[in-house]
């Protein structure tokens, strides 16, 4: 029945298509991240947010630290866009001078997890047996420790200085990063196609190249994206309560708590940052959800 | 299953000495002592100071003393409420805590899965697209931003609610600091609810039942609810650890005399002692509950018993 020359012919024909249609696993997952509207959108609007937290404070009159005593608590005017703060200062340049240090905060700190969370996941899911049991434990205590406290320990005590916040606040979040690698790296050893890669005299080397780290760096770079808000908002959770970034620095947290105490009088001083900071954060979760969506095996 | 909880209690126990040695060795090591004011004492009142808090003994010598005394569930003298033992101060701060974070963890769940369950069963109709953007901007929106926005709608324009204070918990004070807290989580056991209704009301045996021609929201209740509860159980950990943490802000945003505000002015303070008894105190609440929580997942979940 197959050997029939109809079915032979479209048998070639079928083979032909599919050697033109054949795309990698890259270039299949950037089709689908593509087509998502919400997730396009929100690339777009955060590259934009980048650019201007890089560039609006070099290129406006006003700096960061200046204090105009002329001009307090100013509502938003044509000089002043969004208005001044308490001390006169320009909170335009102070918007995106605070968004520079949590983006810059967010991304280091997901860096630091991502780093720490991977390396340790993988081991752990490739040695697998003792040592697996044993580092899963350690993970385990980990997570029953009150962390946040303790960096509120860590910050009042040894100084607030940005540098020890992002780390402090990197190496909290890695647990999840970690189980999360783990998990993928254990059932992905299993799976039939890295026997039949065995089998077929693929060297160990190339079945981690081609097949392993593929397929972790999926899951990888989706949690990365989530993680950036979540750091941000860590970020802003210490600078709210006075322990991140010092006067006359600032982020958006720290622009959040100063803007919070004086709502009744400046509401604009509340509402830029709060405004920016949460699209900044809507962004990261679309584009974490669009990647999870093109990326994820299961759909494929 | 009376094994699983005895063997789930017995993992606790490092941990938790684990904690009190990392917190106790974290405050002997920190820069900066309670009793450094601007004022320097003389001497010998440092000494007698000193000796008064048992810091003049061997380091090794004050861990072996402390860690017996916190078994003994006495965790010392506030080095900065001089009247006061850290018990004291804790058992005043913690009901307050206790009742705001219980009833935003309730309020948390029910509404959460109420509403992701709608919306999963109404799955690509306009409720579920409005119910899941809601729920998206209760995710990006942090308790610190949210809770100033509630004052400044509820009390400063609408009067209806009181700004901050706490008057022994009656409930219109509770109204704001409660739903500050528990948006997020609403929002978080909101998604996780619709995507794994979703998943569970696609399996087979939904197919089944369905076949055998049951009504719908009998085989929702009866059948579907019990698995699509996993990942929701699971998330009950962690929504209960942020929503401790989350109690720092809130309480200090409402002024709520809380565990979360005790714990700020005590590490403002340098107040060592006290920092360590809070501490300890939620490490032990998150054992305690993680226990309680997997315990909960391996009644809903035979597989982990198993």
């Amino acid at each position: 029945m197959l050997t029939n020359k109809q079915n032979l012919d479209a048998l070639d024909k079928f083979s032909e298509n599919l050697e033109i249609e054949g795309r990698s696993l890259w270039q299949d997952a950037r089709i689908r991240f593509m087509r998502n509207k919400a997730a396009m959108v929100s690339l777009v609007i955060l590259v934009l947010i980048t650019l201007s937290v890089i560039f609006v404070p070099m290129l406006s009159e006003f700096a960061f630290d200046d204090t105009d005593w002329y001009a307090l608590h100013e509502a938003p005017s044509a000089v002043h866009l969004f208005g001044t703060d308490s001390l006169g200062r320009d909170l335009f340049v102070r918007t995106f001078i605070g968004g520079r240090i949590s983006l810059m905060v967010g991304v280091l700190g997901a860096l630091v997890a991502v780093v720490i969370g991977t390396v340790y996941g993988a081991t752990s899911g490739f040695i697998g047996g003792k040592t697996d049991r044993a580092m899963m434990r350690i993970l385990e205590i980990l997570y029953s420790i009150p962390f946040m406290f303790l960096v509120i320990v860590l910050v009042t005590f040894f100084g607030r200085n940005i540098i020890l916040i992002f780390v402090a606040i990197g190496a909290i979040a890695w647990l999840d990063m970690a189980r999360i690698v783990r998990g993928q790296t254990l059932s992905l050893r299993s799976k039939e196609f890295i026997e039949a890669a065995h089998v077929s005299g693929v060297s160990k080397w190339n079945i981690i190249r081609r097949h392993i780290i593929p397929n972790v760096l999926g899951i990888v770079a989706v949690y990365s994206t989530l993680l950036v808000p979540s750091m941000i908002l860590t970020e802003s959770f210490l600078s709210f309560l006075g322990l991140g970034v010092q006067e006359p620095m600032t982020s958006w947290g720290a622009l959040l708590q100063e803007g919070a105490q004086t709502m009744e009088v400046a509401i604009w001083q509340l509402s830029f940052p709060a405004a920016f900071m949460v699209i900044t954060l809507f962004c990261f979760n679309y584009i974490g959800d669009g990647l999870r969506d093109a990326l994820d095996p299961k759909d494929r | 299953m009376f094994k699983f909880i005895l063997k789930r209690v017995l993992e606790a126990i490092p941990t938790m000495l684990i904690l009190i040695t990392v917190s106790f060795f974290l405050m002997r090591f920190a820069p900066g002592s309670p009793f450094s004011s601007e004022r320097t004492l003389p001497p010998q009142v440092m000494e007698n100071i000193n000796a008064k808090y048992g810091l003049d003994k061997p380091v090794l010598e004050q861990y072996t003393t402390y860690l017996t005394n916190v078994i003994q569930g006495d965790l010392g003298p506030s080095f900065k409420y001089k009247d006061f033992t850290v018990n004291e101060l804790v058992s005043a701060a913690l009901p307050v805590s206790a009742k705001i974070g219980s009833v935003a963890f309730v309020f948390a769940v029910v509404f959460g899965v109420a509403v992701g369950t709608i919306a999963a069963l109404r799955q690509n109709t306009w409720l579920d697209y409005s119910v899941m953007s809601t729920a998206m901007l209760g995710i990006v929106m942090p308790s610190f931003v949210l809770a100033p926005v509630l004052i400044y709608i509820f009390s400063i324009n609408l009067g209806w609610f009181p700004a901050g204070g706490w008057l022994d918990g009656s409930i219109q004070y509770m109204v704001l600091p409660v739903l500050g807290m528990s948006m997020l989580y609403v929002a978080t056991f909101a998604r996780i609810t619709r995507g794994s209704m979703i998943e569970v009301l696609n399996s087979n045996f939904i197919r089944t039942a369905r076949s055998k021609g049951l009504s719908y929201s009998y085989i929702v209740l009866r059948h579907a609810l019990k698995p699509a509860m996993l990942p929701v159980v699971s998330y009950m950990g962690p929504a209960f650890v942020g929503i401790i943490t989350g109690s720092v802000v809130i309480e200090t945003i409402f002024g709520l005399p809380g565990i979360g505000k005790l714990f700020v002015n005590a590490a403002f303070n340098r107040d060592y002692s006290l920092v360590m008894g809070v501490t300890i105190l939620i490490g032990f609440l998150f054992i305690v509950f993680n226990a309680i929580v997997d315990i909960l997942l391996a009644y809903v979940d035979p597989k982990i018993r198993y």
